[in-house]
């Protein structure tokens, strides 16, 4: 320990809500930055004692509710929507967050998820796009980009056997209950700062009850992608944010 | 004259270098050859006189391992 | 001097079900139980309480489970499609042992069936855990509207007692008949409060609660199913609930739950005029299972007559319990007065039966 240290003030750390642990992220996932957003922007709007977190099925699993010192549950794969409906309809004055993957809130879940959306539910999910399925290996998600090489796409995703990847704050967008829909990254410091304004833009709006948030964050899966943390870096530079513009595509005050 | 200093939790660490590519001012390096006891290589923080404690490797740092602090002017 | 109403069974459902202090459905329509669900939307608002339509009964047995989480009396009701659907989500909750009360108002089977109308074919599933991982869940079988209501307060009870979901079973014909009741609220005892619930740490003095998965939450693998293995081996030994009609000195026990138990009452009664020396056990917990009063009662008449309005489901467990020197018969769907959808087990069908079986 530094002697030097008691001349000095924090000004970084951790996060007051962030549990201190060897966490279960591989090196260089942008889950733990994504964490390190959700807690910073809990603890600046004042809601960690109200807070009851969902966590999808995947890295969120065992991720977000071992790192972040609030209230959690997990959720059967794609079902945090419909759980997280009735804990707020029973705690209106909780703020109920849910965090999910490509797969939990894109493909099996999105019939839950478009339900919810639908209610104009005031909660506020936080989106995982790492355009792969990491937990289980590095499958294809419905996020996959068109060419991507995953286990379940070895010679790279074609339209004609898969489609095209998904979109969901634009769809969100267009739906009337959705109050707050924006896509972010944390793969740079100005990034960074952005996202957690999105974020808080979007948890302002369940306080104040007005619709539904939804905040994406385009991340990397070093070992899903099979390059290093650096190099994940660039790929979301140059490849992931071509497909997925990021921005706001939904942000009012009040639903007509 | 340094502005700031930072100190890193070995034990969390898992050498994902990402503090290093952030760092503006070049203060962490790859050390060659120290590990922790998972086996991740670790960083170093060297060129101290450089440090303006921005924070940007606390930010940066998934394991939220990195605590920045500033010199507290007299 | 109680109230007494005119209801439906499934009218019986909602009742017991707001009697109990439930303020919380969940849930989506499907024949034949839409009617509650209706009663609940129109109700529940009334009391300070929430209705949500759901989706699909996927969502609804989420909400259940979120619900659940929450700390409040929750329910769903469906019918047998809806309730497979239901099945990995009665599964999560057996695991994190969240109480519920989920009614299944069967129709025939398997997949779309008849399209809502009369059936027992949902026996096994409800008994057997209906969903993976080899839990199980009490699962009530009342038979008249009266039972239902007093049953639906009892079944919020034992949900919270236990820590699990808790199924009630009616039928199409339970469902849509209507009988008298009265409006009465039991008391069973009282019950530990939540601390576990999801409701924000500001609730709970600072300390978070998390489920994660029970496995890695708190027991670890083995300890967590030496737990469940204990308490359900409580249950069988507390819970067991079932009725006898004129079993002291039947020489031909017939064996038969829900609406196919009135009809066989009333065979009792028919067969007793004409000298058939006939008794009833009617289970009311289909699970626990009441294999010990089965053995005592079988034994003592010597045969027994599973009635049931399916291909034989009920029969497998009565078979299961007892020694093969008691026959067993069954009367299955074939027994209906005809082969359409609106076919009905008679109780002077029941009588030809004892007649073949008897020579």
């Amino acid at each position: 320990m530094d002697n030097n240290l008691a001349k000095m003030k924090k000004v970084a750390g951790k996060p007051k809500i962030r549990v201190a642990s060897l966490g279960m992220y591989c090196p260089g996932c942008h889950y733990g930055i994504i964490s390190r957003v959700i807690c910073e922007v809990i603890e600046e709007l004042g809601v960690e004692g109200k807070a009851i977190g969902l966590a999808g099925v995947g890295c969120s699993f065992g991720g977000a509710p071992m790192t972040i010192d609030i209230d959690w549950t997990s959720c059967p794969h794609g079902r945090a929507p419909a759980m997280a409906t009735a804990i707020k309809r029973i705690h209106p004055d909780a703020t109920v967050l849910t965090v999910q993957g490509d797969g939990d809130l894109g493909a099996i879940g999105l019939g839950c998820f478009m339900n919810a959306l639908l209610r104009g539910e005031k909660l506020t999910t936080i989106f995982l796009n790492n355009a792969v399925y990491g937990t289980t290996g590095g499958q294809m998600a419905p996020t996959t980009l068109l060419g991507m090489k995953t286990t379940t796409t070895p010679v790279g995703r074609t339209i004609e056997t898969n489609g095209y990847p998904l979109h969901l704050p634009e769809i969100a967008a267009t739906m009337k209950g959705v109050a707050y829909a924006a896509r972010c990254t944390v793969h740079t410091p100005a990034n960074f700062k952005k996202a957690k304004k999105s974020l808080k833009k979007a948890i302002q709006k369940q306080i104040d009850g007005i619709g539904y948030g939804i905040v994406e964050f385009v991340s990397a899966c070093p070992p899903g992608w099979k390059l290093d943390p650096l190099q994940c870096l660039d790929y979301i530079s140059e490849k992931m944010l071509d497909e997925y513009p990021l921005g706001e595509f939904k942000n009012v005050d009040k639903i007509e | 004259m340094p502005k700031g200093k930072i100190k890193i939790t070995e034990e969390f660490c898992k050498g994902c270098q990402l503090c290093i590519q952030f760092c503006k001012q070049g203060c962490i390096e790859i050390s060659s050859d120290r590990y922790n006891p998972n086996g991740f290589l670790l960083p170093d923080f060297v060129n101290e006189d450089d440090c303006i404690a921005c924070g940007i490797c606390a930010w940066m740092c998934p394991e939220c391992t990195i605590d920045v602090y500033k010199y507290i002017e007299e | 001097m109680s109230e007494r109403l005119l209801v439906s069974g499934n009218n019986a459902v909602a009742r017991g079900a707001i009697q109990a202090d439930c303020k919380y459905f969940f849930g989506y329509p499907i024949t034949p139980q839409s009617e509650i669900p209706e009663y609940m939307s129109k109700e529940l608002p009334k009391i300070g309480g929430v209705f949500v339509q759901s989706e699909s009964e996927s969502g609804s047995i989420y909400m259940v489970y979120g619900g659940g989480l929450a700390g409040a009396r929750i329910m769903t009701s469906t019918s047998s499609p809806g309730f497979s659907l239901m099945a990995e989500g009665i599964s999560y909750l057996a695991e994190q042992e969240i109480p519920a009360v989920i009614v299944n108002v069967m129709r025939m089977g398997p997949g779309i069936g008849t399209g809502g109308q009369g059936g027992q074919t949902d026996y096994l599933q409800v008994t057997k855990g209906c969903g993976h991982g080899g839990y199980k869940n009490i699962v009530l079988a009342p038979s008249s509207c009266q039972e239902i209501f007093d049953q639906m307060q009892l079944a919020f009870y034992l949900a919270d007692k236990y820590r699990g979901p808790v199924l009630v079973v009616t039928d199409f014909i339970l469902g849509e008949m209507e009988e008298i009741i009265n409006i009465k609220t039991h008391e069973f005892g009282s019950l530990p409060p939540k601390e576990w619930a999801l409701t924000g740490k500001d609730k709970r003095g600072g300390e978070r609660a998390i489920h994660v998965a029970a496995f890695f939450s708190y027991l670890g693998i083995l300890n967590y199913h030496m737990k469940q293995i204990e308490k359900y081996k409580n249950i069988q030994e507390t819970e067991v609930r079932y009725d006898t009609y004129l079993t002291d000195d039947c020489d031909m026990l017939l064996v038969a739950y829900g609406s196919s138990a009135r009809i066989a009452r009333g065979a009792v009664d028919m067969g007793r005029a004409k000298g058939y020396k006939l008794g009833l056990l009617r289970p009311i917990t289909l699970w626990p299972f009441p294999s010990d009063a089965l053995v005592q009662h079988a034994k003592k008449a010597g045969k027994v007559l599973v009635i049931e309005d399916s291909q034989g489901q009920l029969v497998e467990d009565v078979k299961a319990y007892l020694d093969s020197d008691i026959p067993v018969h069954l009367l299955g769907m074939w027994g209906r007065h005809n082969a359409g959808g609106g076919g009905i087990i008679h109780p002077e069908r029941i009588i030809e039966e004892v007649e073949k079986i008897n020579g």
